[in-house]
C-alpha cells in the first residue's frame, strides 16, 4: 500500500529513524557525537546531502541507465558533500574544525545512497524531498540525543552555540565521565538507546 | 550499442554539471574560507605569541620562496622594530596532522611563544597540548634548539602525561621549524628589513 506524504515524511521520525531503526550509517554517529552541537552539526550536513541528492536522482531517475546508476549516485552525492565541505568551511568554519574529516565521508554514508537507490530512483521529486528531509531530521535527532547524553554525562556541561551553556550540570564536585567522551563510551551509549528504542517499541 | 553511448553521455553530462557546479561554489567561497582560516586557526594562535607587538601581525606578513614552497611569516613589532615572526610547521599528532605556530625573535634567537593551531587529538588528552598552557610556555624564552625530542625520548622536552605522541609531535614540529628558520634565516631578515 502506497504511504501518504506525510507518511514518507514522518516515518523518519520514528519507525525508520537511521541510527537506531535501520543501524546505518553508524560511523558518524560514533565518531562525532562527543558534543550536542557536533551532532547537530553533523545531522544538519547529512540532511542537506540527503534532501539535494534525492532531489537531483529522482529528477534525473528516467535518464539515468541502470547499469550506471550507482556511479551517477555517487557522482551526485559527493558532489554535494563538497558543496557542504566548502560552504561549512566558508561559513562556519568552528564546526567545521570539529567535524574534520568526517564531512567528506558523508560520501560513504551508506543512509544517503540507500536513499538514492532504494527511493528516490524509484519514486516522485516530491515524495523523494520529503524521504530526504523525514530521514535527515531524524538522522540529527539521534545524533542530538546521542550528543546530549555523551556531553552531559561525559563533561558535566553542556553547550549549544554558546548561547545555552550549563555548566556543572551535576554540582562542583561531580567528576566527569570521561570513557563517554571516547570511542568505547559511544558504543555503550548507542547500544543502550537501542535497547531503550526497542523497548518503547515492542508490541 | 544504443544504451552504451547513453551511459556514457549520462556519466559525462553529469560529471561536466558537478564539476562546473562545484568550480563555481569553489571561486565564491575561496576568499571567505582563506580569511576564515587566518582568523580561525592561525590568528588566535599569532595573536597570542606576538601579544604586546605594535603592529597587526595579520596584516603584515612576508613570503619566502623556500625551494619551490611559499612559507608565510608574520611579522610582529616590538619596540619600533620589526624583530619577530611566527609561522607554522606541521608534525604526526595521535589522531593526524598536529600544526603548530612558533614565533622566534631573529635579533637573538629566541623563542617568544608556541601554540598548537590546528589538532586531531583526543579531547582531554593529547588535545590538552593546545589548551594546557604549561606545556606549551615551556618554550618560552629559550634559544632555539638544534633538535626537539620528549623526556621519554632522550630529548629536554616535558611531555603532557598521557600524551606522550602528541608531545612528540609538537616536538617535530618544533624541530621543522628550527630546520626551517635556520635555512630561510638570510631571506627572512633581508625581507624584516625592507618591510619597515
Amino acid at each position: 500500500m502506497p504511504r501518504s506524504l506525510t507518511q514518507e515524511f514522518t516515518k523518519g521520525l520514528w519507525d525508520e529513524i537511521p541510527p537506531f531503526r535501520l543501524v546505518l550509517g553508524l560511523c558518524p554517529v560514533l565518531a562525532v557525537t562527543k558534543t550536542l552541537e557536533n551532532g547537530i552539526g553533523m545531522g544538519v550536513a547529512t540532511t542537506f546531502v540527503l534532501v539535494f541528492s534525492n532531489i537531483l536522482v529522482s529528477s534525473l531517475r528516467k535518464v539515468i541507465p541502470s547499469k550506471v546508476r550507482i556511479a551517477c549516485f555517487i557522482l551526485v552525492i559527493a558532489t554535494f558533500v563538497i558543496v557542504v565541505e566548502l560552504l561549512s568551511q566558508a561559513f562556519t568554519y568552528e564546526l567545521y574544525l570539529k567535524l574534520g574529516i568526517f564531512i567528506p565521508l558523508i560520501v560513504v554514508n551508506c543512509i544517503v545512497l540507500g536513499r538514492s537507490e532504494a527511493f528516490a530512483y524509484k519514486f516522485g521529486v516530491f515524495r523523494s524531498l520529503l524521504d530526504g528531509l523525514g530521514i535527515g531530521i531524524g538522522f540529527t535527532l539521534a545524533l542530538a540525543a546521542l550528543g546530549t547524553l555523551r556531553e552531559v554525562i561525559g563533561s558535566g556541561n553542556l553547550t549549544i552555540w554558546g548561547a545555552l551553556k550549563f555548566t556543572d550540570l551535576f554540582g562542583p564536585a561531580f567528576q566527569p565521565f570521561q570513557f563517554m567522551i571516547e570511542a568505547p563510551g559511544a558504543f555503550v551509549c548507542l547500544g543502550l538507546m537501542l535497547c531503550g528504542m526497542n523497548l518503547l517499541g515492542k508490541k | 550499442m544504443r544504451e552504451m553511448i547513453k551511459m556514457v553521455v549520462v556519466l559525462t553530462v553529469l560529471s561536466a554539471f558537478s564539476g562546473g557546479l562545484l568550480a563555481a561554489i569553489r571561486n565564491s567561497t575561496q576568499e571567505k574560507i582563506d580569511y576564515q582560516k587566518l582568523k580561525f586557526v592561525q590568528g588566535p594562535a599569532i595573536r597570542e605569541i606576538l601579544d604586546g607587538s605594535s603592529n597587526d601581525p595579520l596584516v603584515d606578513r612576508l613570503e619566502v620562496n623556500d625551494n619551490g614552497v611559499e612559507r608565510r611569516f608574520f611579522i610582529g613589532k616590538f619596540d619600533g622594530e620589526a624583530n619577530t615572526v611566527a609561522f607554522e610547521t606541521f608534525g604526526k599528532g595521535f589522531g593526524g596532522d598536529l600544526g603548530v605556530m612558533i614565533g622566534i625573535n631573529t635579533k637573538e634567537d629566541k623563542i617568544l611563544g608556541v601554540r598548537v593551531t590546528t589538532h586531531t587529538e583526543t579531547p582531554g588528552v593529547g588535545a590538552r597540548a593546545k589548551t594546557d598552557l604549561d606545556f606549551v610556555s615551556q618554550f618560552n624564552d629559550q634559544t632555539l634548539a638544534e633538535s626537539y625530542k620528549v623526556k621519554p625520548d632522550g630529548g629536554q622536552v616535558d611531555a603532557l602525561s598521557g600524551a606522550t605522541v602528541t608531545s612528540r609531535g609538537v616536538s617535530t614540529a618544533l624541530s621543522d621549524a628550527g630546520t626551517i628558520y635556520r635555512r630561510l634565516k638570510p631571506q627572512i631578515e633581508e625581507k624584516l628589513k625592507s618591510a619597515k
